[in-house]
């Protein structure tokens, strides 16, 4: 069982010494015990896991305002409880789930702007097709292939990923940091894109 | 059949959140008709995730901001419930979240650009782009306009051509200033597109601020 704040006090000061480490498929235990029977312990080694990345993500989103992040990443977290029966682990990764929580939250808070989306039961989307249905399994196996094809991703293409997702920067933004044609970002986008892309569909295979 | 899709670096602004809202419609808008690139989004959004994991953050008043959440979860403070929206089946030529912007401004309204072709600008929050709707009669040319910078087309119904290609619904187009070419709507039905453009300059005079839309520029 999960330890409890309650029942569990030095389960819970063990964890505070070292941060939480929990896998893939541990995590997809936990949140399906949150949506399933709102275990609140259950959450809160969910917690102890995201809300420390989900803050660090939000201080570099917020140009370092500690204390607007702290209060983004609870509100991602509160949501993350609230919303866990929405979460479908054939479709996405739970920390692939919580991104897209923060990275909304941030549009909304941060941008002070809206984040336009598509809805999948407006009579005018269109629905995956067959073939979309073995990405789906590909999914559920990402979580490592997706680890390992992010190593093979040289320096600069890695870099430039992660100065979109963790520093928030726009491709101008980021040509002008890395001192490179704004082509060149581009390229390095389209060839990392594509290297993950073919690395996770021949893990599929 | 979808032909021509997103490039991957937009798709990674809208997967990043850094891509602004006005171009953000245009991408949603074509996400909602095309399984391929929603598949394609997975992957970036995977990326985020990945990220998350990879995180090395720092443990420091997490007990404390526990003790703090868990509080409101045992008050039962209720997050904001959003409410669903109603939708209107008549029309499927507008996709969500385009129709909602549309509706947002009171519904379709065209201004005519002379022979046969109408246009419609849609109001957003952003004010680095300019979204419009173009309407351009079967077999006519689309209306001369000058690019500043890029421009991102998407076709929701009928469809048009140029020396290079034919675009259909759900068809993505990006120009910039360099590309010189001449659309023409096919024959048979209007073509009806949503055209992003890097937003015009802003006007010091108000006056020219005010007409600034009824001009179209």
């Amino acid at each position: 069982m999960w330890p409890t704040s309650s029942g569990g006090a030095r389960e819970v000061d063990k964890l505070e010494e070292e941060p939480v480490s929990l896998d893939a498929g541990r995590i997809k235990a936990l949140m399906s015990a949150v949506a399933d029977s709102r275990d609140i312990g259950a959450f809160e080694l969910l917690y102890r896991y995201f809300y420390p990345r989900v803050r660090s993500y939000m201080v570099k989103m917020t140009r370092g305002n500690r204390i607007l992040a702290e209060e983004l990443a609870q509100e991602t977290m509160m949501r993350v409880w609230h919303k866990a029966g929405l979460f479908d682990p054939a479709r996405a990764q739970a920390s692939t789930w919580i991104f897209t929580i923060a990275r909304n939250q941030m549009i909304d808070s941060v941008r002070k702007s809206s984040k336009p989306d598509f809805d999948p039961n407006d009579p005018a989307f269109v629905p995956d097709d067959f073939e979309a249905a073995d990405v789906l399994i590909e999914r559920q196996q990402s979580a490592a292939a997706l680890g390992r094809a992010m190593a093979t991703l040289k320096g600069g293409y890695a870099e430039v990923l992660r100065l979109s997702f963790f520093e928030g920067l726009t491709h101008s933004t980021i040509a002008e940091k890395l001192n490179l044609p704004i082509g060149t970002v581009k390229s390095r986008i389209r060839l990392a894109c594509e290297k993950l892309r073919t690395a996770l569909q021949d893990e599929a295979k | 059949m979808i032909e021509h899709h997103l490039d991957d670096d937009m798709l990674l602004q809208y997967a990043a959140g850094t891509l602004a809202e006005g171009w953000s419609v245009a991408v949603a808008t074509h996400l909602a008709l095309c399984p391929e690139c929603r598949s394609k989004l997975a992957v970036l959004e995977s990326v985020g995730g990945y990220f998350i994991d990879n995180e090395i953050a720092n443990d420091a008043n997490v007990s404390r901001d526990w003790e703090s959440l868990k509080a409101e979860i045992d008050a039962g403070k209720i997050d904001k419930v959003v409410p669903i929206k109603k939708r209107s089946d008549s029309d499927r030529t507008y996709p969500e979240p385009l129709r909602t912007y549309i509706e947002a401004a009171g519904g379709l309204r065209w201004r005519t650009l002379g022979r046969g072709a109408a246009q419609m600008i849609i109001p957003t929050g952003d004010e680095t782009a300019t979204l419009r709707l173009l309407k351009i009669p079967a077999g006519q040319p689309v209306p001369e306009h000058s690019h500043r910078g890029i421009e991102l087309t998407l076709v929701l119904d009928g469809s048009f051509s140029d020396e290079v290609s034919t675009f259909a619904r759900g068809d993505i187009e990006m120009a910039d200033d360099s590309l010189m070419h001449q659309p023409k709507a096919d024959a048979g039905k209007d073509c009806i597109c949503l055209a992003v453009t890097e937003a015009p300059l802003r006007f010091k005079s108000r006056l020219l601020r005010l007409i600034q839309p009824m001009l179209g520029i």
